[in-house]
């Protein structure tokens, strides 16, 4: 079972999990996701490819703590093992030479957005980060992905920390001062209201919007349809058609309500496990 | 000891001991008991020794029935395990799920003017007793040869490779998806039907015989055909990776909360045990009144689920009436002394749901049958203004299964079919040299001893071109 390298909590609530996965890290490329469960009792959840290191053999997750399955992985030590990871899974992102890239990355979505960014600069790309986050405190790798950005704007919704506001004003103005066109593709993921947002800010400009969903996911590997998303007039499954997707096309009303299909049962989750770790 | 055979024969089987259907029905641990070993004994007495039986025949993996069956009248229980696993290494969970009824059973000459001997519940006594009172012995192997099998999926064909090759000596590996080995076996077939301790125990043999296992691995994924077979040092592999692609109906509101399709709501519950939700973390939504549409096994086995899941009404909603449902007659009687509702001649043609986005209704015509189609069953018509609604809010989708390519489209070489199976010729070798084929990926659904079956005959073939 795959051990954990280090788990440490970059910032409230946000965990990176290196995790020793040499086949894995051998394979995996930007955009790629992979499973986990946390222990036996766990739910197969899905994340994103943060970092690898093929030569190390070791992968790198992000996350954020929302119930009991992301609870439990912040939760395990270096030394520990993870019951399950799967993977790599998913395409990968198409990584191709369009002038200007604008990556937005909003909250967690810092994380996967990193790997693509980098692999677009090493592709020639100029390369145009915008991140943003609640507040100052939730904001993490920001060095990392200013290394790999040409140029490189934050915002917090209160203004803790670079512009204040969402991140679809820079992405607005930026696309509006484009009047050459330098701008070939955007990519934007974060939480789904952010990525429909985005998805609606660059519409107007007809520029292509990748982004990439985080559904709710079971095998992983096209045999439940668990995770499917309507995009344009198709139903596709986010773990094998996806993650990535055309932000234009995707179904963003369908996203949210399918994200919604367990609130009761995870709350109900959440308090056998505080009750359980208080007792035990 | 007495002599069974000289007693007039007994027209009817021995009944197998089961739960009350009305506690059963609220329970997932297993309904039907098993025998005791009187039980057994009178029944197996009851076979007649035909010189050339027909069971045997009927058999994909040709289980010596006479042979075993003579076994159990002695008394001599784990002999009679053992005899069966010469041939079938998974007879605990074969007991349990054959179709014997289409099989040996339905071959039995005793059948022809009584009822046939009930040789799928000896099986399961055999292996049952062997395991439970601690008598597996592991049979002799051939020496290692050297030569390594890769398997793709560790499901009923999987094994059945495994299992075969083990014994002539080959090194396999069983690789395996999810992190639990088993296929349909641990996600699609539910505890009160085969208790997943058995699939355990049977893959468990396996293992004690020498085959190794790699879960979390998506072969086309994780690692390719290819690389199995040019860099890993793989003289040969065997895919039998199950059809897995859930089939929607392409309706409005299909994408509601509570619509499921039935391999997402079965391996939820079987795999992810959301049925011990919240000891075990997965959730499933519990509706209280549940709608499966379909009428075969799986739909047979979702509803039953959904009943356990302490639902308040579960109704089979099936296109055509109750003479075409595909499903298994003993899996339909047990549904319905649960409690399960059968509406025949009833389609859904919309979903509708309420504001926080979860199934309320489905809009639903009745149907009527016209003139039989390709598959030789009368063809399902809607009735011009019957459209009703039903009230539901839960709704299960067991209308088939295609071929899921995630495997065969990342592997160059491979014949498709123009549905996506897998194209094989003789003893289950592909288009691609060096890759055998076997069970769902090959045929579309079909049962677990059908699987067998074709794994069988592709390790036989595999033990030939590894020998030359």
């Amino acid at each position: 079972m795959p051990e954990i390298v280090e788990n440490t909590e970059l910032c409230p609530d946000i965990w990176q999990i290196v995790v020793e996965a040499p086949d894995v890290a051998a394979k995996a490329l930007p955009g790629h996701f992979v499973i986990v469960m946390a222990d036996q009792q766990g739910e197969r959840i899905p994340l994103t490819v943060a970092d690898y290191d093929p030569s190390a053999g070791t992968l790198t997750l992000v996350l954020a703590v929302v119930g009991t399955s992301s609870t439990k992985l912040s939760k395990l030590e270096a030394g520990q093992q993870l019951y399950a990871l799967l993977g790599p899974l998913g395409h990968p992102s198409e990584i191709a030479r369009h002038g200007t890239v604008v990556m937005v990355a909003g909250g967690v979505g810092t994380a996967p957005i990193y790997p693509i960014a980098k692999a677009m600069k090493a592709a020639g790309n100029r390369v145009v980060s915008i991140q943003g986050a609640r507040t100052a405190e939730l904001l993490f790798w920001e060095e990392k992905l200013r290394a790999v950005s040409d140029q490189y704007i934050v915002t917090t919704d209160d203004g803790s920390r670079g512009r204040k506001g969402l991140v679809t004003e820079p992405l607005r103005e930026l696309l509006e001062d484009d009047r050459q066109g330098a701008i070939g593709c955007v990519y934007a993921i974060g939480p789904p209201v952010m990525m429909k947002f985005c998805a609606e800010t660059t519409r107007p400009f007809d520029i292509k919007t990748i982004v990439s969903l985080n559904t709710i996911m079971g095998d992983g590997t096209g045999m439940c349809g668990g995770c499917r998303v309507r995009v344009g007039d198709k139903t596709l499954f986010t773990c094998v058609d996806g993650p990535e997707f055309d932000g234009h096309l995707v179904d963003w009303d369908g996203v949210l309500a399918r994200q919604r299909i367990y609130v009761a049962e995870e709350k109900c989750s959440m308090e056998r496990y505080a009750r359980v770790r208080d007792e035990g | 000891m007495n002599e069974p055979k000289k007693k007039p024969i007994q027209k009817t089987r021995t009944p197998m001991p089961e739960q009350d259907p009305a506690t059963r029905g609220k329970s997932f641990d297993e309904g039907p008991l098993g025998y005791s070993p009187e039980q057994a004994r009178l029944e197996a007495g009851r076979c007649l020794q035909c010189k050339k039986p027909l069971c045997v025949a009927g058999c994909p993996v040709k289980v010596d029935i006479p042979g075993f069956l003579e076994l159990v009248c002695r008394g001599e229980f784990a002999a009679a395990a053992r005899l069966i696993k010469k041939t079938n290494a998974l007879p605990a969970i074969c007991g349990r799920v054959c179709p014997q009824e289409d099989q040996c059973e339905v071959e039995c000459i005793l059948g022809k003017k009584f009822e046939p001997v009930a040789v799928g519940r000896l099986e399961r006594f055999v292996a049952d007793y062997e395991r439970e009172n601690d008598l597996i012995e592991l049979p002799e192997k051939m020496p290692p040869n050297g030569k390594k099998v890769a398997v793709v999926g560790s499901g009923p064909a999987g094994l059945t490779v495994a299992g075969d090759l083990v014994l002539l000596g080959y090194e396999v590996t069983v690789f395996e998806a999810f992190h639990k080995p088993g296929g349909v076996l641990m996600y699609g077939i539910p505890e009160f039907r085969l208790p997943k301790e058995i699939v355990e125990a049977e893959v468990d043999y396996l293992v004690r015989l020498g085959a190794k296992l790699k879960l979390n691995t998506v072969v086309g994924k994780s690692v390719t055909i290819d690389e199995l077979l040019d860099e890993a040092g793989y003289g040969a592999v065997f895919i039998g990776v199950g059809a897995g692609l859930p089939v929607f109906m392409g309706l409005p509101g299909e994408d509601l909360g509570g619509v499921y399709s039935a391999s997402e709501y079965l391996t939820r519950s079987n795999l992810m045990k959301a049925y011990l939700f919240p000891e075990y973390d997965t959730p499933l939504v519990r509706g209280r009144h549940v709608s499966v549409i379909g009428g075969g096994n799986v739909a047979m086995d979702s509803a039953r689920t959904a009943l356990r899941l302490a639902a308040e009404s579960v109704t089979i909603v099936y296109r055509r009436s109750r003479q075409e449902l595909p499903a298994r007659d003993e899996e339909i009687e047990h549904a319905e002394q649960e409690g399960v509702v059968f509406r025949m001649l009833t389609a859904p043609v919309a979903f509708e749901g309420d504001q926080q986005g979860m199934v309320r209704q489905m809009k639903c015509l009745k149907m009527e049958l016209g003139e039989p189609d390709d598959s030789g069953r009368r063809r399902p018509i809607p009735v011009e203004g019957s459209e009703f609604d039903i009230d539901t809010d839960l709704v299960i989708l067991a209308v088939g299964s295609g071929a899921n390519p995630l495997l065969t489209k990342g592997t160059p070489g491979l014949g498709l079919n123009s549905r996506g199976y897998i194209n094989t010729h003789e003893h289950g070798r592909t288009d691609k040299p060096g890759v055998w084929a076997g069970g769902d990926i090959v045929t579309g659904s079909a049962t677990v001893i059908q699987a067998m079956g074709a794994g069988k005959e592709a390790a036989e073939d595999i033990h030939r071109y590894l020998s030359t």
